[in-house]
């Protein structure tokens, strides 16, 4: 009898908490500037997800600089799926335990980077120091703000979108390595994300122009009104390819796979596309594109695979230790 | 710092019980909480060849930021010992309103989150900030600057030389002081020698605590400092930009070097009590 | 190290300043400037701060009006709430495993002499003296995936690091001795005397160290527990390295504070960080308190 009164609670403890565990949880771990995105996307698509499926699904966010992100996926954090600055950091979590497969690249559309962004200036309203493109950027008594190759995936992209303008005007690597090794010189601040660059051009307003991603940039004139800055365009910039993956190794051991592929595919949908391009991210459809073509200027862009031969050899070459980023530094 | 304990003859083992339990609980705690992950960097670190280390602790980056760790902690230490004894002989022989609230101020250090210091002193110290709009006009730049990162130091430092000194003052018999004066020692003379002497043990013992901790300290100076390599990043900076790109082994190593740093300066503390204790039983 | 944190139990209390003029009184002039050096010092580096805290969180410089909605919003948020629970269950698991600890190491080396005894006593300072960013490192190198039991954890589904036990760890690590440190010299100097008597009069161990040792060290461990529960809620550097950043799940009042900075909400951080410095004050207060207490225990 006393048996009995005491098996009910157990056994509706246990189902309770059967069908607690059957809700499913992703965990999305990205980089500094796609909070707000993936604030959005994650209500989308969860919705989509019950009406398709019927499953209720919980997605959990992590944001940091996207190398320090890497960092935890290799050490354990368990993300069923990535959204990261740059390939390389992707890369590294397959060199680094092998996570996913070494071609995690080819597994969705457009180098699994379903939306695009460049690197535009952020500069105070009247653009008091008249900057038109990169060479205002190395010219003294203009301060620049960007965050640290190092551990930002966004100023890599800064980095090199400069180190490309500079070739592209001069010819030669060298020039462009004087050029960056002066651009570098304005620098007052490298925070160690993107997003911490961004608080320090306009909430602490050090700096004359931050170089950012075109995302951040519209996101800050959103948040603090188009009477305080504006966005310049330089005359050629960067594509910059922020990439998605599932994280086989998390998402099989959870059995979340189907769910997290379906997740990163939904970001290639027109609702996708759309959420996208509202939190200013170059959508990859061409029809949404056109749609927003005037929130998005056209500019001249060199990609990653094109003037630097991929992330690997770019990565190796500029930042890795005792590559051309320390050199600058140390001669500094 | 003295300890009257020390005199007394200690029971032996046999009278009093929970040797055993108390001996197995703290080495076992001891080693999980502490030595188990701590031989993990020494045991990371012995697993690389001597050339990899050296270029790993040695390079130029990684020498700078010990330069600035060392530099700024130690002018903190500095800053602190100077006004760490006026404000403990401020505590200790003066009366004012209000001196228990300071008193008790002394700690918050101890007990505000260094995040919270941080971005306060940089909200303080930036060029709109109460204290930076002033100083900004005269060239004079603190947050984002080597300056910024001396300014978190000190902040943090504040307690240790005041609470050592304390103690320290209110034993001070006020017959020796009493004899110099009847001696025709004027004040300044008796201050000096007569006062100091007596405090040096007790005032190195609070410097080298207020360096020690600034030495490692993370959490609020990474707000205020502009974190530029070469010039404004301390080494545990340099340690956790290390751990984003993936260089475990750089990491643990740059952690060694700071770990045999940090165990000297404990070494050294201990020495210093050792020496304080003795030199005041005279 | 720590035996400073602790510093005034042992050691007597500061007497009121005053009473009568002594021969070897400062000139006024002197008291005066050192008054306002000090007042100054402190000033400048204590009071500015804990009050740039309270005024970012509550004062809306571009309204010039006090902001209490934002500010109740910010601390209602689910993400500041999560924040808040997980770091009151951080130290509701540190600072008891920390009380035990420090009393049975208190106990060990207070009351018996062996071999190796300084070296443990610098062991338990050790955590002092080692850069949070260390801590966390180290946890790191044990419990990642790719480090010592990595693997083993994984298979077995246990998560350590970016979940709780990692961030309890990392806290455990970083206030590991402050109640030891609190309790060592304090049962030093009060010598062993009376649970000597209690032994010989048939006591038992348990029975001498609740009905003797305890009431004895009861405000010193109160005051170790304080300190200790301080710089268990307010920990960064060791947290964020072991933390994860997953919103809601693996965020600390601190790191919430570096989120909602991070995220164009300097309001909304300041207004946790209030949190954070209230709960600097109220240690405070409670540690003049417990001073207090102490001082007047002793006198009767």
């Amino acid at each position: 009898m006393k048996l009995r009164h005491l098996l009910f609670p157990i056994i509706a403890l246990t189902l309770a908490t059967g069908a607690a565990a059957k809700s499913t949880e992703l965990l999305n771990v990205s980089y500094d500037p796609t909070r707000e995105l993936y604030v959005d996307f994650n209500k989308a698509f969860i919705a989509h997800w019950k009406a398709t499926t019927g499953e209720d699904l919980t997605i959990k966010q992590s944001h940091g600089g996207s190398g320090k992100q890497a960092r935890g996926v290799i050490d354990g954090l368990q993300a069923d799926v990535v959204t990261l600055a740059l390939a390389a950091d992707i890369d590294a979590i397959y060199e680094h335990g092998k996570q996913l497969p070494q071609d995690w690249q080819k597994r969705l559309p457009d180098n699994s980077t379903p939306y695009t962004s460049t690197i535009v200036f952020l500069v105070r309203k009247g653009n008091p120091k008249g900057i038109k493109d990169w060479d205002d950027l190395v010219k003294p008594g203009v301060s620049v703000i960007t965050p640290n190759p190092k551990t930002s995936g966004g100023a890599r992209w800064n980095y090199l979108a400069a180190w490309a303008y500079a070739k592209h005007k001069q010819g030669t690597d060298q020039a462009a390595q004087a050029f960056v090794t002066a651009l570098y010189k304005n620098v007052p601040v490298l925070d160690s994300g993107a997003r911490g660059s961004t608080t320090t051009f306009v909430q602490r307003e050090i700096g004359d122009v931050a170089i950012s991603w075109e995302n951040e940039a519209m996101l800050a004139l959103k948040e603090f009104g188009r009477e305080k800055f504006e966005i310049i365009m330089p005359s050629l910039s960067i594509l910059a390819e922020p990439p998605v993956a599932v994280i086989d190794r998390v998402a099989k051991k959870k059995g979340t796979t189907a769910v997290a592929t379906a997740y990163l595919e939904y970001l290639y949908s027109d609702e996708g596309q759309e959420i996208a391009a509202r939190n200013f991210y170059r959508p990859r459809k061409p029809e949404i594109a056109a749609k927003y073509a005037s929130t998005f200027p056209k500019l001249e862009l060199v990609t990653i695979d094109g003037e630097f031969g991929g992330w690997a050899k770019a990565q190796k070459t500029h930042f890795a230790d005792g590559g051309i980023f320390d050199e600058i530094y140390q001669n500094k | 710092m003295t300890n009257p304990a020390a005199t007394l003859p200690q029971p032996s083992r046999r009278v009093l019980p929970g040797f055993g339990l108390s001996l197995g609980f703290t080495l076992t705690y001891l080693g999980l909480i502490v030595l188990l992950p701590l031989s993990a960097a020494f045991l990371k670190t012995a697993g690389m060849s001597w050339h990899d280390f050296v270029a790993a602790v040695a390079s130029p980056r990684v020498m700078a930021s010990y330069r600035l760790s060392f530099l700024a902690s130690l002018a903190a230490g500095l800053v602190n010992s100077f006004f760490g004894l006026i404000v403990a002989w401020v505590l200790v022989r003066y009366s004012f309103p209000g001196r228990r609230i300071v008193d008790a101020l002394v700690d918050l250090p101890f007990a505000l989150p260094t995040a919270v210091a941080g971005i306060a002193l940089t909200t303080i110290y930036n060029k709109n900030g109460w204290v930076g709009q002033y100083l900004e006009p005269h060239g004079i730049k603190v947050a984002y600057t080597s300056i910024g990162v001396f300014v978190a130091l000190t902040f943090i430092g504040v307690p240790f030389v005041v609470r050592t000194l304390q103690p320290v003052l209110l034993e001070l018999e006020p017959e020796i002081e009493e004899a110099a004066a009847s001696l025709g020692a004027n004040r300044w003379k008796t201050l000096t020698r007569v006062i100091l002497p007596e405090l040096y043990p007790a005032l190195l013992t609070g410097f080298a605590l207020a360096f020690a901790r600034a030495l490692g300290e993370y959490g609020s100076v990474v707000f205020i400092s502009s974190n530029m390599p070469m010039h404004t990043e301390i080494t545990p900076l340099v340690i956790i930009t290390k751990l984003e790109q993936y260089d475990y082994q750089g990491a643990t190593a740059i952690a060694t070097v700071m770990l045999m740093a940090s165990f000297s300066m404990l070494l050294l503390i201990n020495l210093l009590q050792k020496w304080s204790r003795r030199y005041h039983r005279i | 190290m720590a035996a400073v944190i602790v510093s005034s139990l042992s050691a007597p209390m500061p007497p009121t300043a005053g009473g009568a003029p002594r021969a070897t009184h400062d000139p006024v002039w002197v008291r005066w400037t050192l008054t306002a050096v000090a007042l100054v010092f402190l000033g400048f580096f204590l009071v500015l701060p804990l009050a740039a805290v309270f005024t970012e969180a509550l004062w809306d410089s571009q309204k010039k009006a006090f902001r209490f909605g934002p500010y109740l919003a910010a601390l209602r948020d689910p993400d500041a709430l999560a924040a808040i629970k997980l770091t009151l269950i951080t130290a509701c698991i540190a600072v008891p495993a920390n009380v035990i600890f420090g009393v049975a190491a208190a106990w060990l080396i207070a009351r018996f002499q062996f071999r190796g005894k300084s070296l443990l006593s610098t062991l338990i300072d050790l955590p002092f003296a080692v850069s949070p960013v260390i801590s966390g490192l180290i946890y790191v190198l044990v419990f990642g995936l790719p480090g010592w039991f990595g693997g083993w954890l994984d298979a077995h589904d246990i998560k350590i690091i970016f979940a709780v036990p990692g961030i309890v760890l990392a806290t455990t690590f970083v206030t590991f001795p402050f109640v030891a440190r609190e309790l060592i010299p304090l049962m030093q100097a009060q010598g062993a005397d009376e649970e000597y008597a209690a032994i010989t009069l048939g006591a038992n161990g348990w029975q001498t160290f609740w009905r003797v040792t305890l009431p004895n060290i009861r405000w010193g461990l109160l005051y170790g527990v304080i300190l200790c529960n301080a710089r268990a809620m307010g920990e960064f550097g060791a947290v964020s390295v072991v933390s994860g950043h997953i919103r809601g799940e693996t965020n600390t009042m601190p790191l919430h504070v570096e989120i909602l900075f991070n995220e164009f909400n300097s309001g909304g951080a300041f207004a946790v960080a209030s949190l954070l410095a209230l709960l600097a004050i109220l240690t405070l207060i409670l540690k003049s308190i417990i001073e207090w207490r102490h001082t007047r225990s002793q006198r009767s």
